[in-house]
């Protein structure tokens, strides 16, 4: 990684793209700043502080899965492990007195995270794709089953407790109330975020998208592109780390869960449902899927389902995620024919949200069947048991699948017409 | 100690060919569409509970043959509606396809049938012990079980490599263009042997589901180490996946059988130096680490050969 092209050889941007691109972030910490002002109930706070780490690990995931093209089924290995380091740290700096305080913890665990990629990265990334994919599972596996053995340093099933208010303080804050918990989160949040951006914008970022294109390519022009994927994958398990640290700092405790393929999939999910094309889609993703989860814990038993069909829906047909579903309207509204296609997308909403009332009505109907729990969609009460619930199901199910492609096939005939447009006036490659 | 041989040399060949019967579908499916199929142990469980559920309604030797019908109907229905227009997207999505579809099954199987585990019992015909070995019954059941492996393994073997029907699929493996313009619909070649690769994970469901535990993480917890086998195998190479299967179905049975540790071979370390990694690792037992042995197989094999046993494709 000596001679790289240097990034100014990246071409000039106009001062007004400058500037919007700084107001996009600047406006994005003012929201962070003042998101707590509006929402101050503790369980907001809570929410806003999960949604922040969440954010940190899915753009760290991203760094693999979306710019290197590395499909890890064990990311949460250095999410955990930044959770124990730093959680080790937190007590050690207690018992020795160190003079460390508390917002340099994630630190710690960013280098718990990055340590052990550092040892394991160079076997696992000789070999990209599927190959990758299984031995990122299966090393997954093996440290989540090797920490329920080394119970004097990962604590047995009961994980590992920790006390961040012990720790010596800063500016006099105490990190006892979730508001500074939540400051810290967003400050580290902050920085994560603009490290890795700044990261996709360095050389190492730019050789990662062409290994991720084009292996031999890039190993013709003289990169190793096992070093370029070794690279990343360190930069992953930093950040990953210190995600992992944030964690354990807000819930004061690290176990075993924190490494689990639960929490791999997880991230796996909220990186690929946002969109792996584009640096804010796995924000996007984080905030949708930690949101979901809970908000839908309160109201269902089985919100692991509807996960799950609202990813392989993505897969299936939205592979940008959501990301790449907002931005393919860039060039139409640059081109000014959005307003084409609105009509149609008011026409699709009401058969879609249909044909989905049914699915969820199906799903709550088989889920609630033994228990006989009322079903409440939108107020109003269905009997799980009752042949009536059923039929309005097999209803919805069927006639809204029917008339919602019909609609779709409307809003693609639509589309493709903006679409001729916009690239007539120069707009759409 | 020959006692405690010969019965987990049993139980580890056992083990090994139920391994082997989910890899080879995995391994076929693998070579054919460049895919590895995560929901293929999802279909197992599927098997194992239709299985227990057309028992109760029809009888065991029924449901024997419609679990893995209804499964690999259930497969086709994945490939020709999922995984086919999935390929234009490529690999990768193919493979979060079925991972997001083995999340769903879980899902859909504990919200049907609970997550507590079901009471799958051996059918009453084989429900006695076979020989009787050092004083240990020996059940006729999974004598049953090993005799459906094998017959299953021998079929599929003679099938792709002596029937005109396996010269076709073979071919479309490497060849599907050729194959496509000698007049064989390709699509469906490939539908079918999805298909018939999840029948055959079905089956290995129903038999498998009285003699283990027949619940809603039975996937979760095999799924991993299936694809340890394949790895370790080689990826696409069937005598590998069942080189692999044996290996790996011995050594974790001989692991769980043993419980020795260091400790008990070398006596406790000093108690005095407070616990530690090395108290841990000294006085964990064999039988404690079985659960991990194939991982840390796989992490060496790689470390050493990193195509796998007989593999040869660089991915």
């Amino acid at each position: 990684m000596t001679a790289v092209t240097s990034a100014s050889h990246l071409p000039a941007k106009s001062a007004g793209s400058h500037l919007r691109f700084y107001a996009v972030w600047l406006i994005g910490v003012a929201v962070l700043i003042v998101l707590p002002l509006l929402f101050s109930s503790g369980g907001s706070l809570t929410s806003f502080s999960l949604i922040g780490i969440a954010i940190v690990f899915a753009l760290s995931y991203n760094i693999l899965l979306g710019q290197t093209g590395l499909l890890s089924f064990g990311h949460a290995v250095h999410y955990g492990l930044g959770g124990f380091a730093a959680c080790h740290m937190m007590n050690a700096v207690v018992t020795h007195g160190w003079p460390i305080p508390l917002p340099f913890i994630p630190l710690f665990g960013g280098v718990g995270g990055l340590v052990f990629a550092i040892i394991i990265g160079w076997v696992m990334t000789k070999r990209a794709g599927t190959v990758f994919a299984m031995i990122s599972l299966g090393i997954g596996e093996l440290v989540a089953s090797s920490s329920l053995i080394l119970r004097s340093v990962f604590g047995g099933e009961a994980g590992i407790t920790t006390d961040r208010t012990a720790l010596p303080r800063m500016f006099g804050w105490t990190f006892g109330p979730q508001l500074q918990v939540y400051y810290l989160i967003a400050f580290w949040l902050v920085l994560s975020a603009i490290a890795m951006y700044a990261l996709t914008r360095t050389p190492l970022g730019r050789i990662s998208n062409a290994v991720r294109d084009n292996p031999e390519r890039v190993q013709f022009i003289g990169y190793d592109p096992h070093v370029v994927r070794y690279l990343a994958y360190c930069f992953a398990g930093f950040f990953a780390g210190i995600a992992g640290g944030l964690a354990a700092i807000s819930f004061e405790i690290a176990n075993s869960a924190y490494l689990g393929a639960i929490q791999s999939g997880l991230v796996l999910f909220a990186t690929f449902i946002g969109g792996t094309a584009y640096f804010f889609g796995p924000i996007l993703g984080a905030i949708l899927v930690t949101y979901l989860q809970l908000g839908l814990t309160s109201l269902t038993s089985v919100w692991q389902l509807y996960f799950g069909i609202i990813f392989i829906g993505i897969v299936m047909f939205s592979p940008g995620g959501i990301a790449g579903l907002l931005m393919m309207h860039r060039p139409l509204v640059r081109a000014g024919t959005l307003g084409t296609v609105i009509p149609s997308y008011l026409i699709a909403i009401v058969p879609t949200a249909a044909l989905a009332c049914g699915v969820i009505l199906t799903i709550e109907t088989v889920a609630r069947y033994s228990g006989g729990d009322a079903i409440n969609l939108f107020g109003v009460a269905f009997n799980p048991r009752s042949p009536a619930t059923w039929g309005v199901a097999a209803v919805l199910v069927v006639a809204g699948f029917f008339v919602a492609r019909l609609s779709w096939q409307r809003i693609a005939r639509a589309w493709d017409g903006a679409a001729t447009v916009a690239r007539d006036r120069g707009y759409l490659a | 100690m020959l006692e405690l041989i010969v019965i987990s040399t049993l139980n580890g060949v056992l083990f090994g060919m139920l391994l082997f019967l989910l890899s080879s579908g995995l391994t076929v499916i693998f070579s054919m569409m460049g895919v590895l199929n995560f929901a293929h142990a999802s279909f197992y469980m599927l098997g194992a509970f239709f299985g227990f559920q057309l028992t109760k309604w029809v009888g065991f030797w029924p449901a024997l043959l419609l679990a893995p019908l209804l499964v690999g109907a259930i497969g086709m229905a994945v490939e020709r509606y999922g995984l086919r227009n999935t390929h234009k997207h490529g690999h990768v999505a193919e493979l979060l396809l079925t991972f997001g579809l083995a999340f769903a099954i879980e899902e859909i199987v504990s919200m049907i049938w609970g997550k507590t585990p079901l009471d799958y019992r051996v059918p009453a015909l084989l429900d006695f012990p076979a020989f009787t070995i050092f004083s240990t019954n020996y059940p006729a059941y999974k004598l049953f079980m090993l005799a459906v492996s094998v017959v299953i393994f021998v079929v599929l073997l003679v099938v792709l490599k002596r029937t005109r029907v396996g010269l076709i699929v073979q071919a479309a493996l490497t060849h599907p263009h050729m194959v496509g313009h000698l007049g064989h619909n390709v699509g469906r070649v490939f539908m079918v042997v999805f298909g018939v690769g999840s029948a055959l994970a079905g089956l290995a469901g129903v038999i498998a589901g009285p003699a283990l535990v027949t619940q809603s993480d039975m996937a979760a917890a095999l799924g991993p180490i299936l694809f340890v086998v394949v790895v370790f195998g080689g990826l696409g190479s069937l005598p590998g996946a069942f080189i692999a299967s044996l290996v790996i179905g011995l050594v974790q049975t001989f692991a769980v059988a043993l419980n020795g540790s260091l400790a008990s071979a070398f006596g406790p370390l000093d108690p005095s130096a407070g616990p530690s990694v090395l108290t841990d690792i000294w006085n964990v037992t064999i039988a404690q680490v079985a659960p991990i042995v194939p991982y840390l197989l796989l992490v060496l094999v790689l470390i050493v050969r990193p195509v796998g046993l007989m593999g040869t494709r660089e991915s």
